[in-house]
């Protein structure tokens, strides 16, 4: 049981409560030492001897700025409390300590890296607090929710448990519906030598299945040859990378790309989502001893940008609403995807306004890294957390956020109800899809 | 369809049909294949409102269904497809759809020669396999990882064994899953199972699982290896003595341990896609011996010849002593044989492709962006297509056969095969 220190309730979370139950002080000791003493050492002994504890990170993180600057949740705080007393003290902590170190990790640092860009040392707090987690997983005290996204990912190489008919009769009901729409469409499976395998991730064929039909109908008018595969490999989100689970991260990843090597395609382009980009060009691929992306991955924002420029995709109509553009951490940290974003969403929402900061000084909307997966209980502690955001959207006086991520949605959804914002949220693929000028399409 | 010593090989092009030439016509034309022999094309046509068909050379045939996918030839030359009528699957052979339908069907498999056809389903809810038309006695609330014996005489799938509520991760520690062959699902079950996979004679199966988040080994026939690794990949067993070889992880880098003893040191970044010789003397493997570096090893002695992006599609010949396979060097594919990397970088390179006696090598590759052709020993042969699929070999090893389409027309192209490189 640990304390939000917010709303000063006690929250439970039966996965830390029950994995810490079986906990031994001897144990925690072995498996801290053993993590620490084999994995990154280098890395994280030359971060833990260059922080000066000058503190210059603390207004780079959403959580202390949303919590009237409480040291604790500043970035260099949030080592303090979790990594650095592992260290210190050889392994010798508490049980408490653990559950509390296992909540800081998972739920109040979403392994953003915004922090890393104003540390005049460059440390990368994120991978100090993915130690822990790492820690925290060998620990068995990860958060339930998330935890349970792991697993579905180990049973059914998808973090939704969608069965293998349900991926194709997904496809296949998308497929159909569209046909109403574009008499010739088709979603080519399995289909060898096409330029694009486009993958997604598991909540599509689940709950948002409208997101493949917005995609697939955009390649469709734009006349792309593409396919998606019947069998796994389909998912490119990976929450075994935010539980420290590397071993599964590497399976997943191992999967994916393996499909579509096997399908002898050009490149994969994966739907909106930003934390999947990060397992597929940085984590999983490296784990896997891939330098670098075995088959070359494109982000939705860049091959959307791609096709807008080459006249592939074109605009039929605008949206006449004053709209602002969230910068997803994993595309624009990452990747440096801002401005085609913002060239896309522009193109179609040509009233835009800024958020201060923007592109790479983004904040986070506080879902990611893994924090939304650890479900309701806390839900708070990232709305709560992430005040600033939502100061930050209100000073816009936009009405609609352009926002190319899926935990992005997610996360932005819950604060703009939580700060009443009468905000609307949008993928770049529904407002293209929306807007587009549709040549195949049937005469309305 | 004939064995392939009586498919013609004599030297030349023939013209099998023009592709704008279907006795029906079609909105449009999906999943163009080859046959094996490669005397036919089959392909699926949309006829509007009336649904879908199948069209051999051009030849539409009269049945039609709601939906049609995954057209494929069998080895042996046989037509298959998955089709639906009133809302339920089935699979349809030749002219004939086997009679019990299901609720969805998908993964279509063969046994090497074609004569077992194997293929996953979802009946109620409930999951399991149907081979030649029966289905297994036993379905099971979740199923995956299919496969079906290269012999045909058996069929396995990982399966859930025990309710999973919703997210109840300490149900799912307990271990739910476990491997059905037949149907029938061993006495035990583990957190996870992956990748079951038949011995020579499908008496035996061996897969991957995961006993807890940290502890994985390999299990044959329910029994577990006592050794446990923080990781490992896909078992295979020896042909010839029945070994079971598994690529484990151990202090961060990978190595191979047989039978639950380690028979290569765990020195190589990656160490995946291990092949026995079918004389089960040569174990072959795609390894990565540094980051970022990618070759084969045969018993665990690794070629000079590496690559930096990946390597992929090893092929071992049949005489086990050879393999192939292709490379990737930034955004250009290649041909590796026997530690030769072969002139001549591609767009893509198709998995190699030996010949019986061993001797020879080939693959298609793309170049040019969408110009298709095959290497043969090296040799990029002097024609490119708008399509072609894999070269066959005669059954001797002397010529090559290639199936392609070029302005508009599918032709059979038998050439002699040029000298070796290697
Ligand atoms: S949430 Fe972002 S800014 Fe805050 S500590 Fe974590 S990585 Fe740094
Ligand atoms: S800015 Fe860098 S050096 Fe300063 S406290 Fe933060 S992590 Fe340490």
């Amino acid at each position: 049981m640990t304390v939000d220190t917010q709303e000063k309730k006690i929250i439970e979370d039966p996965g830390i409560d029950q994995g810490a139950a079986k906990l031994t002080p001897e144990k925690i000791a072995q498996v801290i030492n053993t993590t620490l003493g084999t994995e990154n050492l280098a890395r994280l002994y030359a971060y833990t001897k260059t922080c000066v504890h000058c503190g210059l990170c603390s207004d780079a993180c959403h959580y202390f700025l949303s919590h009237d600057r409480d040291p604790k949740y500043s970035p260099v705080g949030k080592i303090k409390n979790t990594l650095w007393p592992m260290i210190k003290n050889k392994g010798k902590v508490s049980v408490e300590f653990m559950k509390e170190a296992a909540r800081i990790a998972h739920t109040e640092c979403n392994l953003c890296r915004r922090c890393v860009q104003y540390c005049p040392f460059g440390i990368d707090t994120a991978f100090m607090i993915s130690t822990v987690r790492r820690i925290v997983h060998k620990l068995a005290l990860t958060p339930q929710y998330i935890q349970d996204t792991a697993h579905s990912h180990a049973a059914t190489m998808n973090q939704m448990w969608v069965k293998e008919d349900e991926w194709i009769d997904a496809l296949m009901w998308q497929e159909d519906e569209a046909r109403d729409e574009f008499p010739d469409f088709r979603i080519p499976l399995d289909k060898e030598g096409s330029d694009v395998y486009y993958s997604v991730i598991g909540p599509e064929p689940k709950f948002r299945t409208q997101l493949i039909y917005q995609a697939a109908a955009i390649f469709h008018e734009a006349g792309v040859d593409f396919t998606m595969p019947s069998g796994t490999g389909w998912d490119n989100s990976d929450m075994c990378m935010f539980t420290g689970d590397f071993e599964m991260m590497g399976r997943l990843k191992r999967d994916h790309y393996e499909s579509a090597m096997k399908l002898k395609v050009n490149k994969i382009v994966m739907g909106e989502c930003g934390h999947a980009y990060r397992s597929v060009y940085d984590m999983g691929n490296r784990w896997l001893g891939w330098r670098e992306m075995p088959v070359p991955i494109i982000h939705s924002i860049q091959y959307f940008y791609e096709l807008l420029m080459a006249g592939k995709i074109k605009v039929a109509s605008t949206i006449d609403k004053l709209a602002t553009f969230h910068d997803p951490c994993n595309t624009v940290r990452g990747m440096g995807l801002h401005e085609m974003g913002r060239a896309v969403a522009k193109a179609f929402v040509p009233n835009m306004v800024e958020m201060y900061p923007n592109r790479e000084h983004n904040y986070c909307c506080a879902a990611g890294g893994g924090v939304i997966n650890c479900g309701p209980p806390h839900k708070m502690t990232r709305v709560h957390g992430n005040k600033i955001k939502a100061e930050q959207l209100k000073a816009t006086g936009a009405e609609l956020i352009v926002a190319p991520c899926h935990n992005c949605h997610g996360g932005l959804e819950d604060i703009v109800h939580h700060y009443k914002l009468d905000m609307e949220i949008k993928f770049l693929g529904d407002i293209i899809y929306e807007h587009m000028v549709k040549t195949k399409a049937v005469e309305e | 369809m004939q064995p392939a010593t009586a498919w013609d090989w004599s030297p030349g092009k023939k013209d099998i049909w023009d592709l704008s030439k279907h006795s029906r016509e079609a909105q449009w034309h999906e999943e163009l294949y080859a046959s094996p022999d490669g005397e036919k094309t089959a392909s699926i046509a949309k006829y509007g409102d009336e649904g879908f068909g199948i069209c051999v050379n051009g030849q539409a045939q009269e049945r039609l269904f709601e939906k049609i996918w995954n057209l494929r030839f069998a080895p042996d030359g046989r037509l298959t497809a998955i089709v639906q009528e009133e809302m339920d699957w089935s699979v349809l052979v030749d002219d004939e759809v086997w009679p019990e339908e299901y609720a969805f069907v998908w993964g279509v498999q063969f046994s090497q020669t074609g004569g077992t056809i194997a293929a996953s389903i979802q009946q109620d809810g409930e999951y399991g396999m149907v081979v030649n038309g029966e289905a297994w006695p036993t379905l099971y609330q979740n199923a995956n990882n299919f496969v079906l014996a290269k012999d045909g005489s058996a069929t396995a799938a990982v399966v859930q064994v025990k309710n999973i509520p919703q997210a109840d991760i300490w149900t799912y520690k307990e271990g739910c899953f476990s491997v059905a062959i037949d149907g029938n699902a061993w006495d035990t079950s583990f957190m996870n199972c992956w990748t079951p996979v038949f011995d020579a004679e499908a008496k035996r199966v061996a897969c991957q699982v995961r006993h807890t988040l940290y502890d994985y080994s390999i299990v044959v026939d329910g029994q577990a290896w006592s050794s446990t690794f923080p990781s490992v990949w896909d078992p295979c067993f020896n042909p010839a003595t029945g070994a079971v070889a598994a690529p484990v992880r151990m202090a961060g880098k990978w190595g191979m341990a047989q039978d639950n003893e380690l028979i290569w040191d765990a020195k190589f970044f990656n160490c995946w896609n291990q092949q026995f010789s079918a004389d089960g003397k040569n174990l072959w493997a795609i390894v990565a011996p540094k980051f970022g570096r990618w070759t084969l090893a045969v018993n665990g002695q690794v070629w000079g010849k590496t690559f930096g992006t990946m390597v992929t599609d090893m092929t071992v010949a049949p005489d086990g002593k050879h393999a192939a396979a292709v490379g990737k060097e930034g955004d250009k594919y290649a041909i590796i044989a026997n530690d030769t990397i072969w002139v001549g970088w591609y767009d893509m390179v198709w998995k190699p492709v030996f010949s019986s006696d061993s001797h020879n090598v080939a693959a298609k590759v793309k170049r040019a962006g969408d110009r298709y052709t095959v290497v043969i020993n090296g040799q990029v042969h002097n024609e490119d297509f708008d399509q072609c699929w894999d070269p066959v070999f005669s059954p001797e090893g002397t010529k090559v056969m290639l199936r392609v389409v070029k302005d508009g027309k599918y032709s059979r192209i038998v050439i002699p095969v040029p000298s070796s490189h290697h």
